[in-house]
This record gives structure tokens, sequence and C-alpha cells, in this order.
């Protein structure tokens, strides 16, 4: 009981983070259309980010987080504008090679700065963990956990209440009808790019605290998105939020109860299963072809 | 006037490419495949800086054979795939009659056909699963000790340390899988209970359903093996999940300067099992090249954690040096027989190659000293072996 409590309360730790990239890329993907690869690239810019404002420059960790994220939206701006805006008629694989091409020239830039030594950033909490009974958990963690939640339905209002979220919205029911409508197409996929990169970044700047920073982490990362973005149903907030906590109990409980060499191969497992019965995803949204 | 001058230049450029030629013969080219990007990247490195120093060394002394060697380095990228592309690229194109690598287990069994197809044997500095030499590939010749060596010279330990139930978590690859098998082997030799034994992708970065596993177990000793990224990150979040018993980790790539530095209070009380303690060299076999390495590595400014890394590359550059330099030329098939002759005072220890794997096809192994530290008060100090 002990230890299914520990694995439950791990998997809503994780699912947290999850989610949060989740989000970030069902966005990107979803409303966009873009395959994008350097998702989990943005991840590991927002960790090494959060090292340089925290361990470099010793600036405050909220600040530093804050500053990290801002970064992240603006080198999400900047990808959408000098990559993808002149690939907006391309077809899919022209775009999917060029965000692959750039994902790799990123992670060999954050080799080329950072060396490929592991970094580490402190954090300011207690290195105790909060202890309830039989259970603990590290004090970061808590944090992230909190922060990922406020992020998400700040994402969700945003999409849901404002202007910016309806032009989304809009866009990812019809292009060429929300153009008509006098939606500023070209505006509404640099802030969605940025949008998403900005959370990206921020899953990176939360979590490098927690694990340790290398250029290779965003590999993961990129990974765990599409498989919660393909799980939740594309351009689906709920859906990708549910997903990411739904994977993360698949892994967690899959680890803890059959074996922790599958770890990662449950969360496919489960996928496979539920695309065989659901093919768009849990929650996707009706959607017009053509 | 036209032809003469023609002819003019014809010369000039027979006597460039006559005096090219000349100086390309002056060197004798060493190829060395390492992980220089990836996952190992700073592994790979600290290997690659290690091998550096001894050619600068060997070459300030005069080189070999009366011309100077030169190194060929690779970057393997961490990925079998690559490593077998950057072998055929160094016999092939670079024409190196010897080659250096390739770190990790499943990049060295991933390119030791092709040494096997091109005829060109390889020192293996790091890798350290059983069956690199035991699988009947004849160019392979290891300075690094394999896993069942090492669970070996740990047995006296067992006792000491009171061990009466052992975890395992390990990575999922040959490295890993190689160690927990041998380890756990020896250790139920012993009379010690195996309780769990957990894998974790190379690339994962939390462990916490694993280490909640252990804990459920309740094993007092926790046995890792990966390399030091992923121990920083096991032994913070043990400390998280209050995981109590003592974790010793092997393989030797772990580095416990950088895990001092990176993982605080969480690394105290834990042992690492490493093959060069550059924090008290006067224990090792042969001082002197101990001490010429590491104060080489301080002038370079090189990382100090990565002191227990760099000296694999630096001592597999002297042995293929010396190895050449009996063979009495840099051809492979000569360089291979030298290999069985060859007789290195090392980091490692006294290097030299006894046979294992099947008969007529044996490769070669070396048996290098192994030690045991234990990170206390965020200072590294002796613990037996």
């Amino acid at each position: 009981m002990d230890q299914l409590l520990q694995h439950a309360l791990n998997a809503m730790i994780l699912g947290g983070t999850y989610a949060l990239l989740g989000i970030g890329l069902t966005l990107i993907f979803g409303i966009m259309r873009v395959v994008n690869f350097t998702h989990g690239e943005v991840y590991a810019f927002g960790a090494y980010m959060m090292y340089m404002f925290v361990m470099l420059i010793g600036a405050n960790f909220i600040v530093s987080l804050v500053l990290a994220v801002v970064l992240g939206v603006m080198l999400g701006a900047l990808i959408e504008i000098v990559l993808l805006r002149r690939l907006r008629g391309a077809d899919i694989d022209t775009t999917m090679l060029v965000m692959i091409g750039a994902g790799i020239a990123m992670q060999n830039s954050e080799q080329l700065v950072w060396s490929g030594v592991a970094k580490s950033i402190n954090s300011p909490f207690p290195s105790a963990p909060l202890v309830m009974g039989a259970v603990s958990v590290s004090w970061t963690r808590l944090f992230v956990f909190a922060v990922a939640v406020v992020l998400i339905a700040a994402t969700y209002a945003l999409i849901q209440k404002t202007r910016l979220g309806k032009s989304m919205r809009a866009t990812f029911q019809d292009r060429e009808a929300a153009a008509l409508m006098g939606v500023r197409i070209d505006r509404v996929h640099t802030a969605t790019f940025a949008l998403g990169s900005g959370l990206a970044a921020a899953a990176g700047a939360l979590l490098g605290p927690v694990f340790v920073v290398y250029p290779t982490i965003g590999d993961l990362a990129s990974l765990k998105a599409f498989a919660i973005v393909i799980l939740g149903g594309l351009g689906s907030i709920p859906g990708a939020t549910i997903g990411g906590f739904i994977l993360a109990f698949m892994e967690e409980l899959g680890a803890g109860y059959v074996s922790s060499g599958y770890r990662d191969a449950m969360g496919f497992l489960l996928i496979i299963v539920i695309l065989l019965v659901k093919p768009t995803g849990l929650f996707a949204r009706k959607e017009r072809i053509g | 006037m036209h032809t003469k001058t023609a002819k003019l230049a014809l010369a000039m450029l027979g006597a460039t490419l006559l005096a090219g030629t000349a100086l390309a013969q002056e060197t004798i080219k060493i190829g060395v495949t390492q992980p220089l990007t990836g996952a190992f990247a700073a592994s790979g490195n600290y290997v690659a800086q290690g091998a550096r120093i001894a050619e600068d060394e060997i070459n300030a002394a005069g080189g070999v054979l009366g011309k100077k060697i030169q190194l060929v380095i690779e970057d393997n990228k961490s990925n079998p795939t690559e490593a077998v592309a950057t072998v055929e690229k160094l016999i092939v194109r670079d024409k190196v009659p010897v080659i250096m690598g390739a770190w990790s287990s499943t990049l060295t069994l991933a390119v030791m056909p092709k040494l096997q197809e091109y005829k060109v044997p390889m020192v293996v500095e790091t890798s350290s699963s059983g069956k690199i030499t035991t699988s009947g590939n004849p160019y392979v010749f290891r300075i690094s000790p394999t896993s069942e060596m090492e669970a070996v010279a740990f047995k006296p330990l067992v006792a000491k340390l009171g061990i009466k139930k052992a975890d395992f978590l390990n990575t999922n690859n040959d490295f890993g899988i190689g160690s927990a098998a041998e380890y756990s082997k020896m250790l139920k030799g012993q009379g010690v209970a195996v309780g769990v034994m957990e894998t974790m992708d190379p690339k994962a970065t939390d462990f916490s359903a694993q280490l909640t596993r252990i804990k459920a177990s309740g094993g007092d000793t926790l046995f890792v093996t990966t390399a030091v990224e992923q121990v920083t990150l096991i032994l913070k979040q043990a400390k998280e999940l209050q995981l109590n018993a003592r974790i010793i980790t092997t393989g030797g790539s772990n580095s416990p300067d950088q895990l001092i530095a990176q993982a605080g209070d969480a690394a105290n009380g834990s042992f690492h099992t490493v093959f060069f303690p550059p924090w008290f060299p006067e224990v090792v076999t042969n001082p002197e090249p101990a001490k010429r390495y590491m104060t080489e590595w301080q002038k370079r400014g090189h990382e100090p954690g990565g002191l227990t890394e760099g000296f694999r590359g630096y001592d597999g550059i002297f042995t293929i040096a010396e190895a050449i330099k009996i063979a009495g030329k840099a051809e492979p098939a000569a360089i291979k027989d030298a290999l069985w002759k060859t007789k290195v005072k090392g980091v490692y220890g006294n290097i030299e190659f006894i046979k294992q794997g099947p008969a007529g096809n044996e490769s070669g192994q070396n048996i290098p000293s192994v030690y045991l530290v234990k990170i206390d008060g965020g200072k590294v100090a002796k613990s037996g072996l």
C-alpha cells in the first residue's frame, strides 16, 4: 500500500510536467500542423537559460524562471519568423525536414556553447524531502508541480477567453475561413509557435533544477511530448493534459509492478491500444478536411 | 619561353608533391573513435583529451620508429551505427593501422565485426562487457577491466561492508546488464540475497518508479551501473524518496568529483569503484606515469572531474605506441602480433594482455587494478580494494 501511494504521488508530479510539455506541442502540432522537432531543444534551451541565470549570474530563482520562459517565447517567435513563415505553403515533409535540421543544429549549438559535461542548478528549496507518513516528495518537485498546474490553467484560459485564443481556435478549425473573417494568420502562427515554445522552455527551466542539464536532454522530452499529443488528440488542451497524466501513471505503475525495463514501452503500448480503438486520439476535435 | 615556365612550374609541383609525401611518411596515424557528442559526450571527450596528452608526450620524446604519431579522432556520436561508420572511415580513408575505442560496450561490440573484416587491431580503453573479449574476435585488446574482474575484486568487501541483501539498478545496455549479471553472481556466491534487479533507459532522467520499488524491496545495498549523469540523478532522487540503502556504483565511469559537485549532500555515504584514484595517486602501481598525466591534465585546464576517465585514453595511446615500437613497422598484422608482447607501465597498472575467449581466436585482456572509494562529507576517501 505504501508503495502504491508513493507510485501514485510520483506519477502525479511527473504527470504535471508531461502535461506542460504536451500542451506546448499540441498547440504547434495541432494548430499549425508543424511536426516540431525543435520542441525538445527549446526545452533544453529553457534549462540552460535557467542554469545561466541562477548559477552563472546568480539571479533570484523565480526571476530566472520568468526570464528563461520569456527567452523561450522569443526563441520560438524567431524560429517561426525565420524558418516557418517562408514554408507556409510547403508540404508537411519539407517542413518536417527543416525542423529536424533545426533540431540537430540547436542540439549541437548547445554542445558547443555548454560542452557535454552535465550542469546542475541549485534550487532554493530545502534538500530534505517533505515526508508524509511512508511517502515522501522533494520540495522542488512540489514547486514544479504547482507552477505546471498554474501554467496549464493559464494556457487554457488564454485559448478559451482571449481574442488571441479565439483566433487560434478559428485558424485551427478552418484556416481559409478564418483568414477571410479577418484573422491575421501570420500573427496567429507566430504567437502559437512562440506560446508553445515558451511552455517547452518553462518545462525545461522547471525541471533543470530537479534533474541535471546536458545537451541531449531534449531527445526524451521531445519523444514524450509527441506521445502525449497523439494520445490526447491533436490540438486538444484537455487531451494533452489528461494524456500527460495517463502517460505518467502508465510508466510509473508499469515500472513499479511489471518491469522497469519496459518503463518507456508501457506508454507506447497504451498509445497503440488507444489509437486502435480511437484513431484520432482520446479528445480529438472534429475538423474540416479539404 | 612558355614551355620553360611550364617545365619550371611542373618541376616545382613535383618537388612539392615529393615533399608532401615525405612529410606524410614522417607521421604514424592512430585512429580513435569516441563519443564526442550525444549521451556519453562528457566521458568521450575526457578520453580524447587523455589521448592527446599521450600523443604530445610521445612526440616530445621523439615519437615512434623515428616518426611522430598523429591521432585521427572521430566522433561516434554515442551511436552504434555511427561508430561503425567512423571505424570504416578510419581504416579505409585514413588508412590507420590500429584503432583505439569506442568507450561504451555497445559501441565497441558494434564496431568489432569491422575489425575482423579489415584485419585491423583495436585497443579497447573503457568498455567492460564480458562479451567483448569472449566472443572470439582476435583483433580486440582490452586494457580496461571486465565486469567479472571488477566483481571478483570486490568479493573481499562483501563481508567487510556487511552486505546481506542487495538490489540492482542498471542502464539497459551491454554495460549495465553485464555488470549486474556479474555482481549478482558474485554476491550470490557469497551468500548475499539478491532482491530486485531494475533497469532504466540510458537516456532516462526520472527513476522514481524504480527507486520506489527498490525501497520496497528493502535491501541494505543498492548496486548502480551507469554513466555519471544518471548516477547523479539517482543519488538525488534516492534521497528525495528516503531510500536508506548504501549505494555502490560500478564500472568506473562515475567521476566522484563530479558527483560531489552536482549531487551535493546526496552524494555523501555513497561508494564507487574507480580504476584510477587521482585523490591518492601514491597508491597506484606506477605513480610515475600517473603524476605525469595528472600534471599535464591540470596544466591544460581540463575538468578535474574528468581525471578518472581521461587516463584510459592516455594509457590506450601509450599501449599502441609501444606495440608499434615492438612491431618495427606501422602495419596492422605486425601491430596485432606485437600487442601480445607489449608491456607498458601505465596508469591502469602494468598493462599486458592475457588470452580470453575460444582457442585459436583469443582476444587480449589486461588485468588492471580496481579501487573502491567512498564519498564522505563532500570528500573522497579510500575504502578498501
